[in-house]
């Protein structure tokens, strides 16, 4: 591949000067903050643990927890995907305290291939929008990917539902570049084979 | 390009990320096999019904709940300090 080279154009973020703000005192840039990414940061913690309660209680810990190490951010990665990374593993260690949850771990329950071999091979039609209301197409998004194991569940997460690039996802947990994507390409594979159950084409004659 | 190849690239073919020569060689294995074919769209719609569709949506009332409580926190932290 021909290698193009961009110019050095070094943007600067917004959030550098808000944390920079943040950093000495400032209540209001740091609120700033909160309320670009608290939508963010629940959507994530809800997503990981499937819990309403459990994500308002990380993400208001995460907050605080971000308000705490402000000192610590040296500003590497950018600000938000250091909020999503305390954020999931303010996740992960609750949904290990939950009893009912037997393995939650980054790096446990991704062993397995199983359904990420596709065997469903009907075309989705009409499209699933055509198909279903958009109440029931969220219930359907919701139990599909509610089973999922945690690890897949977050990678795809960040980086299909959140928009992380790759990169930033690899930072947010702690994971390689190789690994999230291997990961992220099984999870995309069992949920387009979970979903083909409800958006598959009905056969002719087949009552929908 | 047999099919197992192409659903290792998979994944880098919706971020953009292959060269031109194996994003050619995906469309011509897809223009003969079927079942690529379908997998690759419904991959697409999968990420695309996910990405269009917010599942866990936060109401006006529930964020202005957080966000108190989140600056409460913080505020409380301050103080202290
Ligand atoms: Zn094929």
């Amino acid at each position: 591949m021909p290698a193009i080279q961009s110019p050095a154009t070094e943007e600067v973020h917004p959030d550098v000067a808000l944390v920079a703000r943040a950093k000495e005192g400032d209540t209001a840039a740091f609120e700033q903050l909160v309320r670009q990414y608290e939508r963010q940061i629940f959507r994530v913690a809800q997503h990981i643990t499937q819990n309403r309660e459990d994500a308002e209680d990380i993400t208001q810990d995460a907050f605080l927890k971000a308000y705490e190490k402000l000192e610590q951010f040296q500003g590497n990665s950018k600000f938000s995907t250091w909020l999503v990374r305390i954020a999931v593993n303010e996740s992960l260690m609750r949904l290990r305290k939950r009893k009912t949850s037997k393995t939650v771990s980054m790096d446990e329950d991704v062993q397995t291939d199983e359904g990420s071999i596709p065997r469903d091979f009907a075309e989705w039609r009409p499209n699933p929008e055509q198909q279903y209301n958009q109440a029931e197409l969220a219930e359907i998004l919701r139990k599909t990917i509610q089973g999922l194991p945690p690890g897949f569940r977050t990678v795809f997460t960040l980086r299909d539902v959140e928009n992380l690039s790759t990169e930033e996802t690899a930072e947010a947990l702690g994971l390689s570049v190789p690994a999230v994507k291997s990961r992220l390409l099984r999870a995309r594979l069992q949920l387009r084979e979970r979903l083909s159950r409800y958006f598959r084409q009905k056969q002719e004659g087949q009552p929908a | 390009m047999n099919c197992t190849d192409l659903l290792s690239h998979l994944s880098d073919y919706f971020d953009d990320q292959l060269t031109i020569e194996l994003r050619e060689e995906i469309s011509e294995h897809t223009a003969g096999c079927q079942h690529c074919r379908v997998v690759l769209n419904t991959t697409h719609q999968t990420i695309e019904v996910y990405k269009g569709n917010e599942i866990y949506e936060v109401s006006p009332g529930l964020r202005e709940r957080l966000h108190s409580a989140i600056m409460a926190k913080c505020l409380a932290v301050k103080k202290q300090a």
